[in-house]
C-alpha cells in the first residue's frame, strides 16, 4: 500500500466511495443519453402537434406541453443545455477565481488586502441585482460585438455565450477565497523558497509548486460550482433572462410547467419530469463532489 | 474597541458599494423610461430625465443622493441639496413615480422580513436537529436516511418547491391556501419553500461540525473521565459544533430578510424581493442603489452580530 502515490491513494479511496462512483456512472449517462438523444428519438424537440397536454403515456413518455411537443425530447434538450452553461460558467469561475485567488495569496501583504477587500464588496452585493445587471450589460456589449465580427446567426449563440461569462463572474468570489488561503500558506514553505533561490519566475513557481498542491482542493470546489451555476441558470430561466424560448433549459421548461398550473385541471408531469431530471443531476453532481473531497483529503487516509 | 472600529470602517465600506451599485446600474444598457406609453414623444423623456436630474454628470448625480453639495438655483443662488442619503432619504423611485424609495422599502420590509425570520426559525429549528442526530448517530441508517434528505433540500430549488407545495397541498388536498398573506394558515407554504434549502444547507454544516468536534481531543478526555454521554453531547461538543452554522447564519438571515422574488411571485407575497428582480430589470438607479445598501447594511452588521457571538460561543476567539 506504501508503494503507491497519494494521487493513487486517492484514486482508490475515490473508486471505494460507492455513491460516488454510482453518481459518476449516472452522470456519464444522462451526458450520453443528452447527446445521443437526437438520433434515438422520434420526436424533435420543437415538433409542434395536435396533441397537446397529452399524460405521460407509451407514445410520449414524458407527455406533452401546450404546444404538443413531446416533453421527453424538449427535457432531454433542455438538460443539455443547463449541463452545457453548468459546466463553461464553472470553468469561467474557475479561472478568474484561481487567477485572482492565487496572485493575491501569492503577492500577499497590500495587494492581498485590497484585492480581498475587493471580493468582500463584490460579496455584499444582493447576488440577483448584480446578475442581472452584468447579464443585460454583457448583452449590449457582446452582441454588437458579436454581430461586426461574426455574421447575424451568431445573435441566438450569444444568449449562451454571455450566460457563461455572466454566471462565471458572479460565482467566483468563494473560488478565490479558497485559493488565496490555501496559497497564503503555501508560499512561505520552504520547497517554495528553495525554488525561488534557485531563481525561478513568479509564474514557474505558482504554475509549477503551488498550483499543484492545491489542485485537489480547487477540482472539488469547481464539481460542486457547477451545480450552483445550473442552479442560477434556471433560476434565470425561470425570470425569462435565461434561455429563449424555442430554445430551453431545464429552468425554463420548469417556468413553463409551474405556468399551467390552475384549480381545474393539473398538468403535473410538466413539472415533475423536467425538475426530476434537474434534481437528479444536481444530487449526482453534489454526490460527486462530497466523494471528491473525501478522497482528496490526505487526512482521510488515517480513517481508512 | 475592536468592535467599534468595524464599525466605523463601514461607512466608508458602505460609501464605494453604494457609489459601485450607482455605476453598476447606470453602465447596463437602457434607461428607466424605455417602457413608458407608446409611442412615447422624445419631448417627455427629455423632461423626466430632466426632472429627475439624469443629464447631470455621474459625479454630480451620486452627491445629490448622497445630499452633500450646493448647487445653483433658478436665480443663480447656491443652494444645498435638500434630501439625500445623509437625511435618510433614498430618493425618488422612477418607475413609481408618486413614491420614494424610503417609502416603498417601509411598506414591502415588513412583509418580507416576517416572512424570513419564520423561514429562519424553520431552517435552525429543523436543520439544527437533523445534523445533531445524523452525526450522532453516523453509520446507522438514521444517518444516511437524514443525511440524504438534508442534500436532496439543498438540491430541489425554490421554484420546484413552491408550485410542488401548491399543486399537491393547496389545489389537490386544498389543505392550504395556494396565494396571498393574511390568515397563519397563508404562512405555510411559503416558509417551507423559503426555509427548505437553508433547512438543508444548516443540517450539512451542523453536522459536519458535530463530526469535527467529536474528534477533538478534549472529547475523547471527557469520555475517558466517565462524563455521560448527554452531557458530553449538549455541554461540550454542541457549542463547538454550532459554529459553523452561527457564521452561515449572518448572511443567510441577510438573505431571507431581504425577500425571495421566487416566493413572494409563486405565492403572490407584497414584499422586497419582487422590487429586487423589477427594479433592476427597470433600471430605476435610485430603487436599486436603495435596495443594494439596505441588503449591505444588513449582511455587513450581521457579520459583525456573528462575529460578537463567536467570541461568546468559543474563549478561545479572541480578537484586537
Amino acid at each position: 500500500m506504501n508503494d503507491l502515490t497519494p494521487n493513487q491513494k486517492a484514486w482508490r479511496r475515490f473508486r471505494r466511495h460507492r455513491l460516488a462512483m454510482a453518481s459518476a456512472w449516472f452522470l456519464a449517462a444522462i451526458v450520453l443519453l443528452v447527446l445521443l438523444w437526437p438520433w434515438i428519438s422520434a420526436y424533435r424537440p420543437e415538433a409542434i402537434s395536435e396533441a397537446q397536454f397529452q399524460p405521460p403515456d407509451g407514445k410520449h413518455w414524458f407527455g406533452t406541453d401546450i404546444h404538443g411537443r413531446d416533453l421527453l425530447a424538449r427535457a432531454f434538450f433542455g438538460a443539455r443545455v443547463s449541463l452545457l452553461v453548468g459546466v463553461v460558467g464553472a470553468g469561467v469561475s474557475l479561472v478568474i477565481g484561481v487567477v485572482w485567488g492565487a496572485v493575491a495569496g501569492y503577492l500577499g501583504g497590500r495587494w492581498d488586502s485590497w484585492m480581498m477587500r475587493v471580493v468582500d464588496i463584490l460579496y455584499s452585493l444582493p447576488s440577483i441585482i448584480f446578475v442581472i445587471v452584468l447579464i443585460t450589460t454583457l448583452e449590449g456589449v457582446l452582441k454588437r460585438w458579436l454581430l461586426q465580427v461574426f455574421s447575424p446567426e451568431w445573435s441566438a449563440v450569444s444568449r449562451l455565450l454571455f450566460l457563461f461569462v455572466g454566471l462565471g463572474a458572479v460565482s467566483w468570489l468563494t473560488m478565490a477565497r479558497i485559493v488565496r488561503g490555501q496559497v497564503l500558506s503555501l508560499r512561505t514553505r520552504s520547497f517554495v523558497e528553495a525554488s525561488r533561490a534557485l531563481g525561478a519566475s513568479h509564474a514557474h513557481i505558482l504554475w509549477r509548486h503551488i498550483l499543484p498542491n492545491i489542485a485537489g482542493v480547487i477540482i472539488v470546489y469547481v464539481t460542486l460550482t457547477v451545480p450552483a451555476v445550473i442552479l442560477s441558470e434556471s433560476f434565470l430561466s425561470y425570470l425569462g433572462l435565461g434561455i429563449q424560448p424555442p430554445q430551453a433549459s431545464l429552468g425554463s421548461l420548469i417556468a413553463e410547467g409551474a405556468g399551467q398550473i390552475n384549480s381545474i385541471r393539473i398538468y403535473w408531469w410538466m413539472i415533475v419530469f423536467p425538475a426530476g431530471l434537474l434534481v437528479s443531476t444536481l444530487l449526482a453532481l453534489n454526490f460527486l463532489g462530497d466523494g471528491l473531497r473525501d478522497a482528496l483529503d490526505p487526512r482521510s487516509d488515517q480513517r481508512s | 474597541m475592536y468592535f467599534l472600529k468595524r464599525i466605523l470602517f463601514l461607512i466608508p465600506l458602505l460609501l464605494v458599494i453604494s457609489f459601485l451599485a450607482f455605476g453598476l446600474v447606470r453602465v447596463a444598457p437602457g434607461g428607466p423610461f424605455d417602457r413608458e406609453r407608446k409611442p412615447a414623444s422624445p419631448e417627455i423623456e427629455r423632461n423626466l430625465r430632466a426632472k429627475y436630474h439624469l443629464n447631470d454628470p455621474v459625479w454630480k448625480q451620486y452627491l445629490r443622493f448622497l445630499g452633500v453639495g450646493f448647487e445653483r438655483d433658478a436665480q443663480g443662488r447656491m443652494q444645498g441639496f435638500t434630501g439625500g442619503l445623509i437625511r435618510g432619504d433614498f430618493g425618488p423611485s422612477l418607475k413609481y413615480r408618486n413614491h420614494g424609495v424610503t417609502d416603498i422599502i417601509a411598506q414591502a420590509l415588513p412583509v418580507s422580513m416576517a416572512l424570513g425570520l419564520l423561514a429562519f426559525g424553520f431552517a435552525l429549528g429543523v436543520g439544527i436537529p437533523l445534523g445533531f442526530f445524523t452525526a450522532v448517530k453516523q453509520g446507522c441508517w438514521q444517518d444516511y436516511a437524514g443525511s440524504f434528505l438534508a442534500i436532496l433540500a439543498v438540491c430541489v430549488p425554490g421554484f420546484v418547491v413552491g408550485p410542488a407545495l401548491v399543486m399537491w397541498f393547496g389545489l389537490h388536498w386544498r389543505w392550504f391556501p395556494v396565494a396571498l398573506w393574511d390568515s397563519p394558515a397563508h404562512i405555510i407554504l411559503p416558509t417551507v419553500t423559503l426555509g427548505l434549502y437553508f433547512a438543508g444547507k444548516i443540517a450539512r454544516l451542523m453536522r459536519e461540525g458535530m463530526l469535527t468536534t467529536l474528534n477533538e481531543g478534549f472529547i475523547v478526555t471527557a469520555r475517558a473521565k466517565g462524563l455521560s454521554e448527554t452531557a458530553l453531547l449538549w455541554r461540550h461538543a454542541f457549542r463547538l459544533a454550532v459554529l459553523p452554522v452561527v457564521s452561515y447564519a449572518g448572511p443567510m438571515l441577510a438573505d431571507l430578510l431581504t425577500g425571495s422574488f421566487i416566493v413572494e411571485n409563486i405565492f403572490q407575497i407584497p414584499g422586497l424581493g419582487v422590487f429586487m428582480v423589477n427594479s433592476s430589470l427597470n433600471r430605476d438607479y435610485p430603487m436599486v442603489v436603495g435596495l443594494v445598501l439596505l441588503y449591505a447594511i444588513l449582511l455587513l452588521g450581521l457579520n459583525l452580530v456573528v462575529d460578537l457571538l463567536y467570541s461568546l460561543l468559543d474563549r478561545r476567539v479572541r480578537y484586537e
